[in-house]
């Protein structure tokens, strides 16, 4: 169970602010979710023909930033690396999904949190506000971004556990709720090449749509499927290159507000964690309806 | 008057402010301001007060409300005056999932929407709300009047007992045992009292329809199992 | 014809016992599922299955009387303003009026009382005669929420958020139609003599990160005076009590399999949750991991029934037991001299669990009150009062066997397991080895 909030900046005025935002955003969900938290920021695109790999290594220091640096130069010929506590953004050349594989194989103390030309996930345990210190979010930029505080239902609480979840390139998962049928789809998911790092429920989530989207779907259709295929209970928030999305399961007990004005959306499961964004006073507020899929930037 | 401007006091301070009233201060009137969407304001009051609260609210805000007048110039989170027994509360904007939850009397007005399951489980309240409900409304409703000027969502009056529905709009759908019924001339004076009582007088009774409870789930038959 | 009929020929099947087959009968005939009272009643590894290891040459027993074993127990210390004090670490669990007569409520609380701990209210509400004779009172708050309000919330001593019960973990209450009476219609808002449907979720709140939300709220109506429990049926305990804690409770409840109920569906009873013995291990281990043990207090019931159970489930590490069947049978529910008047109704003393029909000669599962009558509320408050000392003095004996002078003091290590399915759930050795199956070689 848990607190999920998401910023979608809809012009440049706040793009400078937006790790701030999302920041006071996820602090203020520290009730909902104590045991970890993390964000997946979008923003600062790899150069054309580049992806960007986020790893987090459990020790990092200049000495290992230097010998990851030659290491990974061994296996890409030039990469850029930018590191935030422990997590590194990596900036490769050629396909990211292709990329994070080899380095996993290549670098079994690295896990890989995300893949793609705009993604960054940094996400670790600890209250949110010591993990927002932690990666020093508060002045960090980008177009929009997903958080996510945990109090874990039946899965451990670790780094890999932890929100948001990403399977596929640019995307990313969050989740409050509790799934019901998610070994069932873990099984049929894995026989179908989708991998998974953690028995967590949201994990599923996201790689079952990962899956559909590998399949030909567009968001929306593997939204739709979702709502046939997924059991249980969920606000999911998802993030894609250009935008997001929101959607309540059928029943829809878990909460989810939404507020939009001239310059951003907003979603979060509790409106207190959207009351401190500029403008909100003045914003327009409602609830997603359930099984109804709301997408924002395409 | 009292005031708490929320950005520089705690919860606590109100409450309890509002628990000591009936000896200190029994037919007060307390303003809240910047509620920033927290909890459990004004909850377990127990005395004619008046409260008002400037903004959007949490949960639960006037939880189990006993005789007081609370407004809210804003909108209010899930639970709102859930297990209220006596009192008003007043919405200005939209009530979020389960407003007036298990509540036993009292007046309940939402001016805007509420979300779903309004009225869920209730045992004697009047809710009366100017737009629309979400779904599975009056779910379970035991006894009281949900009166509602727009339309119902999904699954209305669910394994409903002997609680009244009046709904001016459309019903999506109505739920388990829950049927429309005939508006006699009592249920046209019930409605109408009770939207003079909300202060929603550009409603007609007659444009309302009544829904309640076929009484088929009242004693267990395998033929009426779901 | 000399009958060559000889019953010593006849073979009991084990699948299609004769209770299986006279239940496809009824199921046949009837066409709904069986209802019935009471916890599971299949073999199941139970407390039984545990032993002590009494003290010898490298321990030392303590003598009775002067070298005192202490028995208190205070719940609530984590957040609560007035936790609450019991002499003994027996309490008497939640059954509704409703469920029991009033006159079964109010022996509870007599006997309670006399002895120093606390009775806790059920579906439906708190009864001026609960209230009345109940030292120490525990309110429920339920998915019905039936006679829920903040007069009684701030006339109680502690708050019992009930998100399930061990007979029927994901299950609401059940009250039949013989049971609504008058009295109960009124106190629950229902029309009288129909079968209540209850809700198995609670109305206003769904998971744990909203109960905290739902538990603020009620510490802000009640100036956080109160300890808040919550109790759970014994599924996923060990997640259960880590988010228990999480959610902000004061204290733990964890109520097995063999927890009893006034009425559910048969199936549910026997198939639907874990027993008690796995589930205090579990929730002990969820304590200890996020270092609360001991101060967020642990409650355990589900089949307690003698002092031996009160002293395992201590040793586990909980704080106190809840006992609910045993609170019944000792105020003389199934008793041999009422025999007659069962048989007279489908049953036998000893057998009976059609708790939810109402026709309880005993007076206690009962709404009738030409029945009701039969139960005296001081005789049978006296004969719980009897029951709980024996309980107590039955746990302090082993304690002091085992060298303890308080009771929490006891350990798991002061136990081995008899079997090796017990061993596997209790985490203790089988006796005479040092194999715990599953952690460790023989």
């Amino acid at each position: 169970m848990c607190g999920i909030v998401g910023l979608y900046t809809k012009n440049d005025r706040l793009r400078p602010e937006l790790g701030t935002l999302l920041s006071s955003m996820l602090i203020q969900m520290s009730d909902r979710g104590p045991d970890s938290a993390g964000v997946a920021l979008y923003r600062n695109p790899a150069a054309e023909g580049n992806g960007k790999v986020t790893v987090q290594s459990p020790d990092l220091d200049e000495e290992s930033m230097q010998s990851l640096q030659q290491s990974l130069d061994a296996v890409f010929g030039s990469v850029s690396l930018t590191r935030r506590a422990n997590h590194v953004v990596i900036e490769v050349p050629g396909n990211a999904m292709e990329a994070a594989r080899m380095i996993e194989e290549t670098h079994t103390d690295l896990r890989v949190t995300s893949s793609g030309q705009v993604i960054e996930i940094f996400k670790e345990k600890g209250l949110p506000k010591d993990v927002v210190n932690q990666y020093r979010l508060d002045g960090v930029d980008g177009t929009h971004a997903l958080g996510h505080t945990r109090m874990a239902t039946e899965s451990a609480v670790t780094t890999e556990h932890s929100h948001p979840f990403s399977t596929g390139l640019d995307l990313c998962l969050v989740h409050n709720g509790s799934l019901s049928n998610h070994n069932h789809l873990r099984r049929m998911l894995m026989s179908e090449g989708i991998r998974f790092q953690t028995d967590n429920d949201s994990e599923v989530a996201a790689g079952y749509l990962t899956w559909r989207l590998s399949q030909g779907d567009d968001l929306e259709d593997a939204l739709n499927a979702a709502l046939r295929d997924l059991d249980g209970f969920y606000t999911f928030a998802i993030g894609t290159k250009d935008g997001f999305a929101v959607l309540r399961d059928p029943i829809a007990c878990k909460p989810a507000v939404l507020a939009e004005t001239d310059d951003w959306v907003a979603m979060a499961s509790e409106y207190r964690a959207i009351a401190q964004l500029p403008g909100a006073e003045n914003a327009r507020i409602w609830e997603p309806e359930p099984a109804t899929i709301y997408t924002w930037g395409g | 008057m009292k005031e708490f401007n929320l950005d520089q006091e705690e919860i606590r301070g109100l409450n309890q402010h509002l628990h000591d009233m009936p000896s200190t201060d029994p037919n007060g009137s307390v303003t809240v301001t910047n509620p920033a969407g927290k909890h459990a304001l004004a909850v377990g009051i127990d005395t004619p007060a008046e409260v008002t609260i400037e903004g959007h609210v949490g949960y639960y805000c006037a939880g189990m409300n006993q005789q007081a007048t609370v407004h809210i110039n804003g909108n209010a989170g899930p639970g709102l005056a859930e297990n209220m027994m006596s009192g008003k509360v007043i919405v200005s904007g939209n009530a979020s999932q389960y407003c007036g939850a298990t509540a036993h009397g009292g007046l309940l007005v939402i001016r805007g929407d509420a979300s779903s399951r309004c009225g869920i489980s209730m045992k004697g309240v009047d809710i009366v709300v100017g737009g629309n409900v979400g779904h599975m409304s009056a779910f379970m409703a035991q006894t009281g009047r949900l009166v509602v000027c727009g339309d119902a969502g999904a699954a209305l009056g669910d394994s409903i007992y002997e609680a009244r529905l009046y709904v001016r709009g459309s019903v999506a759908n109505l739920g388990a045992d829950c049927i429309e019924k005939e508006m006699g001339e009592e249920h046209l004076q019930e409605v109408t009292e009770l939207l003079e009582a909300a202060g929603m007088t550009d409603c007609k009774a007659s444009d309302f329809r009544r829904y309640g409870s076929a009484r088929q789930l009242y004693h267990f038959n395998i033929d009426n199992a779901y | 014809m000399s009958s060559n009929r000889n019953d010593d020929w006849l073979r009991d099947s084990h699948t299609f016992s004769k209770p299986v087959i006279a239940e496809i009968q009824r199921a046949a005939r009837e066409g709904i599922y069986d209802i019935r009272g009471f916890g599971a009643k299949r073999h199941i590894p139970t407390f039984d299955d545990l032993v002590f290891l009494g003290a010898s040459m490298s321990r030392y027993p303590l003598e009775g009387y002067r070298e005192t074993c202490d028995t208190s127990v205070t719940l609530g210390t984590r957040f609560a303003k007035k936790p609450i004090e019991l002499k003994i670490p027996v309490t008497i669990a939640g059954m509704s009026f409703g469920a029991l007569s009033a006159q079964a409520k109010e022996a509870l609380g007599r006997g309670a009382s006399e002895v120093g701990t606390s009775t806790t209210t059920g579906d439906g509400g708190m009864t001026p005669e609960e209230r009345g004779h109940s030292d120490m009172l525990v309110y429920q708050l339920l998915p019905s929420r039936y006679g829920m309000n903040p007069d009684d919330l701030r006339k109680a001593d502690a708050i019992e958020i009930v998100v399930g019960q061990g007979a029927k973990p994901g299950g609401g209450g059940m009250l039949l139609g013989q049971k609504i009476s008058a009295r109960v219609a009124k106190m629950r808002h229902l029309p009288e003599g129909i079968d209540q449907r209850s809700a198995c979720r609670h109305p206003d709140w769904t998971g744990p990160d909203d109960l905290e939300i739902k538990i603020q709220e009620l510490r802000e109506i009640t100036d956080w005076e109160k300890p808040i429990y919550i109790k759970v049926g014994a599924s996923r305990v060990y997640f259960d009590t880590m988010l228990a804690v999480k959610a902000g409770a004061d204290v733990v409840v964890v109520d097995g399999m063999q927890g009893g109920t006034a009425a559910t569906q048969e199936v549910f009873i026997e198939n639907v949750g874990i027993p008690t013995l796995p589930a205090v291990r579990m929730a002990v281990a969820a304590l200890k991991e996020a270092g609360m043990h001991r101060k967020v207090q642990l409650i355990v019931s589900g089949g307690i029934r003698t002092g031996a159970d009160v002293a395992k489930a201590l040793a586990l590490g909980a704080d106190a037991v809840s006992i609910g069947s045993a609170a019944m049978i000792a105020m003389g529910d199934n008793s041999p001299e009422l025999d007659d008047e069962y048989r007279k109704i489908g049953s036998a003393s000893g057998y009976y669990d059609d708790w939810h029909a109402g026709r309880d000669p005993s007076g206690i599962s009962t709404q009738d009150p030409e029945l009701a009558k039969n139960l005296d509320p001081s005789i049978a408050g006296r004969r719980l009062a009897n029951y709980l000392r024996v309980l107590t003095l039955e746990a302090q004996t082993i304690a002091r066997a085992c060298g303890k002078s308080h009771v929490h003091n006891l350990e798991p290590e002061d136990m081995v397991a008899l079997t090796v399915e017990a061993a596997a759930m209790s985490g203790l050795p089988l006796a005479g080895t040092d194999w715990v199956p599953g952690r460790n070689g023989y």
